[in-house]
């Protein structure tokens, strides 16, 4: 073995991504936030082992039962049941893989979608960067609710078509991310070093600049997720979401309205579900944003 | 002897037209005029200096020798091939040829990729080595560039100026180049390891016989490095000639003005009177009429603000691009 060789099996020093992802991990809260979301990826994977009952089980005798700390509740319904009787725990528990569903295949889709027409429009630049930048200005110009809520008018509630509905618009803020970016480092030095060299454009699009504005894109995305969790629960309000009998958290706090004044809980536990998933990826993100962020170092 | 780059009439403009609908409706935009029409020779083997100050053209000029700036005119011929109407196939092939060191060691450098990848891109883009050779082809160009291969798998941050320099060079090298533009390769280095960095380019260009087109606006080190000097002002080449005769008898007014600039250690005796240009650069998207130097220049006459003064011959080697040192001229010689 050459001594080339030797050296090529050195461990790699630490890269900055590395470096920041330390220092994300050294804030308590983020870190906090961060377990408590994946606290509620594990509820949604493992709903069928976690939940004690079925959520479709209807029992009219079980009907607005409350909590089980009030009169009348009962320690195997801990959070109540709804009015048609079914257990409002249970119903969470499945509800959240409706939201974290939609939330992270919405972010997934947007964000390819995004990444690689920002790439092109920032790099390209000319027709493509034209079409590109109309487009989405013309997609921002149109209220996000309203749009989704005309997309599924369109092609009928269901869950493929709400991810389709909100990854139609979604796209166009990570695209906008990129596309700036992309800009500014198009024109760095080592960009030509690679048009120097005979780089493809593909190439130097997804070698040179790509992994160089990862960072923002990876902070844009977990604060749109989070956006993207609120409106599934809007569109669900509306009866436009996943359709009954399935659980979901927008359509239970829309379920539990009538009762609102006197049997509070069938809206208030799926609502206080909402907050806090959305809260933790929103804290997450903040701690995300301060550790990339250069101004933070010191 | 033998010219390996002659580069007749090149001219670059920028378009700063506000984009296509713009350019549908007519709207004339403004046109930076950064290079404007520039002759150039340079022999094998040899380093043309190109001196001017910030802002004259010198960076774009190197840049479209290269096509890394698309000509908007003119002739580039590379060792008997005009570059300028290559398609992408040859143009790629041809790539490994000419090469080019950048001015920011921070900047010219992927901070994502480490040293060992950023100098094996260009092997294995055009499919020269692969496997345990492409190692000890890095390995090879790092230890001649001064570096090791234990710097292989380290990242851009974690070097100094100067070798983060080294590791641009050993970039442009590694294919083997004939002709590489140097732009400003030291001036972002502290003046200790600005040495250390020319003494390496001039050992490189001995060793493996480079050409180079040295761009710079330090006359000192200009004047070490090059066979030949050409100065630049707003993108014209307005004198050029041997080392040697550019830096003691300079010809046209504004090298007269950039040397007298340099600063000088010795005593009076041997200084020459400091000439102060007035004014600032006019901009290069209305330059003036007749010779571009007309507004600053302490010697201007007529003729100079109507007729634009071409670059001429003026005694065997040295030529300058100016009414008065014009053969012709009013004064019927230097």
């Amino acid at each position: 073995m050459t001594m080339a060789q030797t050296e090529l099996k050195a461990p790699r020093p630490e890269t900055l991504f590395q470096r920041n992802m330390k220092l994300f991990a050294s804030s308590k809260l983020s870190m906090f936030f961060l377990c408590v979301t994946i606290g509620f990826v594990v509820m949604a994977v493992a709903a069928p082992l976690i939940a004690p009952h079925d959520p479709n089980e209807a029992d009219l005798f079980r009907r607005l039962m409350p909590p089980a700390w009030m009169e009348g509740g009962d320690w195997a319904y801990v959070l109540g049941c709804d009015g048609l009787g079914r257990d409002i725990l249970s119903r969470i528990i499945y509800g959240s893989r409706i939201s974290i569903f939609i939330g992270a295949s919405v972010i997934i889709v947007a964000t390819t979608i995004g990444v690689l027409a920002g790439l092109a429009a920032g790099f390209l630049r000319g027709w493509v960067d034209v079409v590109i930048s109309r487009l989405v200005d013309i997609l921002l110009g149109f209220p996000y609710l309203i749009f989704a809520i005309a997309l599924i008018a369109m092609t009928g509630p269901g869950l493929q078509n709400i991810v389709l509905a909100l990854a139609y618009k979604e796209w166009v803020i990570p695209c906008r991310v990129v596309r700036g970016e992309t800009l500014a480092t198009t024109g760095v030095e080592y960009v030509e070093a690679a048009q120097a060299m005979g780089a493809s454009k593909s190439n130097i699009m997804l070698r040179e600049i790509l992994p160089n504005i990862l960072s923002p894109v990876l902070v844009v995305s977990t604060v749109r997720m989070a956006n993207v969790i609120i409106l599934e629960a809007s569109l669900s309000f509306l009866g436009l979401g996943v359709q009954p009998p399935t659980a979901s958290w927008g359509a239970m706090v829309a379920d539990g309205r009538s009762f609102m004044l006197q049997e509070w809980w069938l809206s208030t536990f799926p609502g206080l579900a909402i907050l806090l998933l959305v809260l933790s990826i929103n804290v997450v993100s903040q701690g995300l944003r301060d550790a990339f962020d250069p101004k933070f170092h010191d | 002897m033998s010219d390996l780059l002659r580069v007749t009439g090149l001219v670059k403009h920028f378009d700063a037209r506000r984009g296509v609908f713009g350019r549908m409706l007519g709207n004339p935009g403004i046109l930076v005029q950064a290079v404007n029409g520039v002759d150039l020779n340079i022999g094998a083997g040899k380093t043309l200096g190109l001196i001017g100050e910030s802002g004259c053209g010198k960076s774009t000029l190197g840049r479209a020798l290269l096509r890394l700036h698309e000509p908007t005119s003119g002739e580039i011929s590379f060792d008997g091939t005009d570059i300028t109407t290559l398609d992408a196939t040859a143009l790629k092939a041809m790539r490994q040829r000419m090469q080019i060191i950048f001015q920011d060691p921070y900047a010219s450098l992927n901070p994502r990729r480490t040293v060992g990848e950023i100098v094996a891109k260009p092997l294995q883009i055009h499919k020269l080595a692969s496997g345990s050779e492409l190692k000890d082809r890095v390995v090879s160009i790092l230890n001649r560039v001064g570096l090791n291969s234990s710097h292989l798998n380290r990242y851009p941050h974690q070097f100094s100026g100067g070798q983060r320099q080294r590791i641009g060079i050993a970039r442009a090298l590694i294919m083997n180049p004939k002709f590489v533009v140097c732009d400003e390769p030291v001036s972002a280095l502290d003046v200790s390891i600005q040495a250390q960095i020319i003494e390496l380019l001039d050992d490189l260009k001995q060793e493996l016989g480079l050409t180079y087109l040295f761009i710079s606006h330090d006359i000192s080190v200009i004047g070490y490095v090059s066979d030949r000097i050409a100065v630049m002002y707003m993108g014209k080449i307005v004198e050029e000639g041997e080392t040697s005769e550019v830096l003691e008898n300079p010809m046209h007014p504004y090298t007269k003005a950039l040397l007298s600039s340099v600063p000088h250690l010795e005593k009076s005796t041997t200084r020459r009177d400091r000439i102060r240009l007035k004014g600032d650069l006019p901009s290069p998207i209305n330059p003036p009429k007749g010779c571009k130097f007309h507004t600053r220049c302490p010697l201007a006459i007529d003729i100079c603000r109507q007729k634009e003064p071409a670059l001429e011959l003026l005694n065997g080697t040295q030529s300058a691009a100016c009414h008065l040192t014009s053969a012709d001229g009013p004064k019927g010689g230097v």
